[in-house]
């Protein structure tokens, strides 16, 4: 009776195997940051541009704080310690900070054992190149962020303006800074949401979160009369 | 049997800084304290322990490197090699120190033999090599820890615990036992070896109980070698052979698992391993490796490795055998053998995938990050070869004075890059010796191609003087936080009037 469970659970995972490879639930959820919520919920087989570090760094967190291995190719620029302060846990992140022109194959090595990538292109990324990663993104359940150019990506998060506040004239030091993030998916109206990134105390957090204001109550002051 | 110890003295350093000239200090640091010095260094007053900055103010021409251990193994293997030419039960032992039963037959006389293995040795350009020659292990050990350059101490049979006796208690390397025996005022191994083994038992428990053996001139390591039934050696059979060390390492982890689970049900672990590689069907290379503790499924693979890596194959690899060749109870070790050892099943499959991508890159290629201690944005983080392990050389927590403070810039240029800052007039902007600058920036340049941006704001100076008291590497710098108007913000340095870009908080 002792092997019955064991065997059981190989078939259901035989079973997931199979519905995986036919491809029938394609798209998994996977854990984003807070800071996104409402805006972008990053999927399995996506691929999600970016423009710059700080937005790839936040992206990368998400998944990498839930325990997910992430590798980093082709940025040797990469701030260790600002992706360390923003949740990434720097003892699952691979980095391979100078493919030079096998890029391409190492990213498709590491799709295929982690759950997150993140490629800066040193070159112009081909049609046929992007749709062949694709497929293989959906196959194996990962996530691809391209920092830089990309020829399909599902969406686009670009830092449109931003505001510093700490340093002023020799006095203070940057303390935190106010940006407007876009989302631009396909042919949909272009999304935007204001963040700290970072806020003074080194998280990322909404800059209006979207709550309904708090109705102030008069105070209720009972007059004595005489 | 007679055990004839190699010692090449200082392995960490020789391994670390190779073409580091004899009569020149080198040492090699591990979190920051010295973990070996060579002889020109310890002329100097450097010693093991101390702090990096106390070493170099002793003496500042000293050569650093950090601990690799890996790297120590490697380099080591040419010195087995050499030894196992002339007899081929060679035990490594660790880096730099290894044991054999000595071939005395073949070379008519102790003496003589030694003699020999140290001419081997020292043609390998392994200069400074001492030889002990003992009954036991331990006693073979600080023979060779007492004799000349090239040259050997032999303990006479039977006179094992004559020898060990006037020895001071720290040559145990037992650090916690040591000081409470210099406390009880037993500070030779003569005052240890005469208490009762009982009494030490009680007291120190089995850790203590091994050294009171060691002491008395009973090692029981080597003589506690038993057969191993054949069936619990681990097989890795590789079809198609295959050549690279990196993918017979991570195809051996499953095996080397069950080799390690198999011993365990019988209630042992393996602390002394046999390693045979296979090409063509014959054994090209057999090795015999000991642990300090016992072998653990990750160690299994790593000695896989260096072997592999240290050895010149004729072809490649068609097999590999792994022969546990000394066993101990399993009860001495039970608290580290769960939870050690294995690797979660996630965790390997993404071993496996990155040797794939070593393979691809190099084996420098890929690389593990780590948050350590510094000024500078680039000293901060921690850069090291995928696998090699590396421990932080300076500490987070420590105070850091002139760093600039978090936030932490999301994009930190490996090497700075040529900036342009300048005020009213376009005068450079300069920092004084006292940190008043000479003009407020107006406009600055981030990087040399990049176009000018007029500033919004800015901080600083945060003046350091890095590495004040070694000349050659010694930088007076300021750094700046300059944030232009279009929003973007960088970290600035200024040195002698020449400006770079550090980092970019993008």
């Amino acid at each position: 009776m002792s092997t019955a469970r064991p065997a059981l659970e190989v078939v259901a995972e035989l079973r997931r195997e199979v519905e995986r490879m036919q491809g029938a639930p394609a798209r998994q959820s996977v854990p984003t940051h807070a800071a996104l919520e409402g805006l972008l919920s990053l999927e399995t087989g996506g691929v999600y541009g970016v423009d710059s570090a700080s937005l790839a760094l936040l992206l990368m967190a998400g998944p990498s704080a839930a325990g997910t291995w992430c590798a980093v190719v082709g940025a040797p620029d990469l701030g260790v310690e600002a992706a360390v302060a923003m949740g990434v846990d720097p003892h699952r992140t691979v980095l391979v900070p100078d493919p030079q022109d096998r890029w391409l194959e190492v990213t498709a090595a590491l799709v295929d054992v982690v759950g997150l990538v993140v490629v800066r292109p040193p070159a112009a990324v081909g049609e046929g190149d992007a749709a062949r990663l694709g497929a293989r993104l959906r196959k194996q359940g990962c996530v691809l962020v391209p920092w830089g150019d990309w020829p399909r990506c599902d969406a686009r998060l670009t830092l449109e303006t931003a505001r510093w506040a700490g340093p002023g004239a020799g006095d203070g030091h940057l303390r935190s800074r106010e940006v407007t993030v876009a989302l631009r998916r396909g042919t949909a109206p272009r999304r935007t949401r204001d963040l700290l990134l970072p806020a003074a105390d080194l998280t990322v957090q909404q800059a209006r979160p979207d709550v309904a204001p708090v109705r102030r109550r008069e105070p209720a002051i009972v007059r004595s009369a005489g | 049997m007679r055990t004839l110890v190699v010692w090449c003295p200082d392995w960490p350093v020789r391994a670390a800084l190779p073409d580091l000239p004899r009569d020149e200090p080198g040492a090699v640091l591990e979190g920051g304290q010295v973990l070996a010095c060579n002889h020109a260094a310890r002329v100097e007053g450097v010693r093991r322990g101390m702090r990096r900055r106390d070493a170099q103010a002793r003496c500042p021409e000293l050569h650093l490197a950090d601990h690799r251990p890996d790297v120590e193994a490697r380099s080591f293997e040419e010195v087995l090699l050499g030894v196992e030419e002339l007899s081929p039960a060679v035990t490594p032992l660790r880096p730099g120190l290894c044991a054999l039963p000595v071939p005395a037959r073949l070379y008519g006389g102790e003496e003589q033999a030694a003699a020999v293995v140290a001419e081997r040795v020292v043609s390998l350009a392994v200069w400074d090599v001492r030889l002990g020659v003992a009954d036991t292990l331990f006693a073979a050990e600080q023979a060779a820890r007492r004799a000349a350059p090239q040259d050997v101490h032999v303990v006479e049979p039977g006179t094992d615990a004559a020898f060990l006796a006037p020895l001071p208690v720290e040559v145990l390397e037992s650090p916690d036992v040591v000081s409470l025996l210099r406390r009880m005022g037993l500070t030779t191994l003569a005052h240890l070896a005469a208490l009762r083994p009982s009494d030490v038992h009680t007291r120190f428990g089995a850790h203590g109980g091994l050294l009171h053996r060691l002491a008395s001139g009973q090692d029981p390591r080597l003589l506690a070698r038993r057969e191993v039934p054949p069936e619990l050696s681990g097989v890795l059979v590789l079809e198609p052979p295959v050549s690279r060390a990196e993918t017979v390492a991570f195809s051996l982890r499953s095996v080397a698992e069950r080799f390690v689970a198999r011993l365990a049900e019988r209630g042992v672990v393996c602390t002394a391993l046999g390693i045979e590689v296979e090409v063509d069907g014959v054994v090209a290379s057999s090795r015999r490796w000991a642990h300090p503790r016992w072998f653990g499924a990750v160690d299994v693979v790593d000695r896989v490795r260096w072997q592999l890596q240290g050895t010149v194959l004729p072809g490649p690899v068609g097999g590999v055998r792994l022969v546990p060749e000394m066993v101990a109870p399993v009860g001495e070790h039970a608290p580290v053998l769960f939870g050690a050892g294995t690797l979660a099943a996630d965790d390997e499959r993404v071993e496996r995938g990155i040797a794939r991508v070593q393979g691809l890159v190099g084996h420098d290629g890929v690389l593990a990050a780590q948050v350590q201690g510094g000024r500078a944005p680039a000293a901060r983080r921690l850069l090291t070869t995928w696998g090699e392990q590396a421990q932080p050389a300076r500490a987070v927590g420590a105070p850091w004075p002139g760093s600039v403070p978090p936030p932490a810039p999301a994009t930190v240029y490996a090497a700075p890059r040529p900036a342009q800052v300048v005020g009213p007039g376009d005068r450079v902007v300069g920092v004084d010796g006292r940190g008043a600058i000479s003009c407020e920036p107006v406009r600055f340049r981030a990087t040399g191609d990049e176009h000018w941006r007029p500033v919004a704001s800015w901080a600083g100076p945060w003046p350091v003087d890095e590495l004040w008291w070694d000349e050659a590497a010694a930088r007076r710098v300021a750094r700046f936080q300059v944030v232009g108007v279009d929003g973007t913000a960088w970290l600035m340095v200024v040195e002698n009037g020449t400006w770079w870009t550090e980092a970019r908080y993008d």
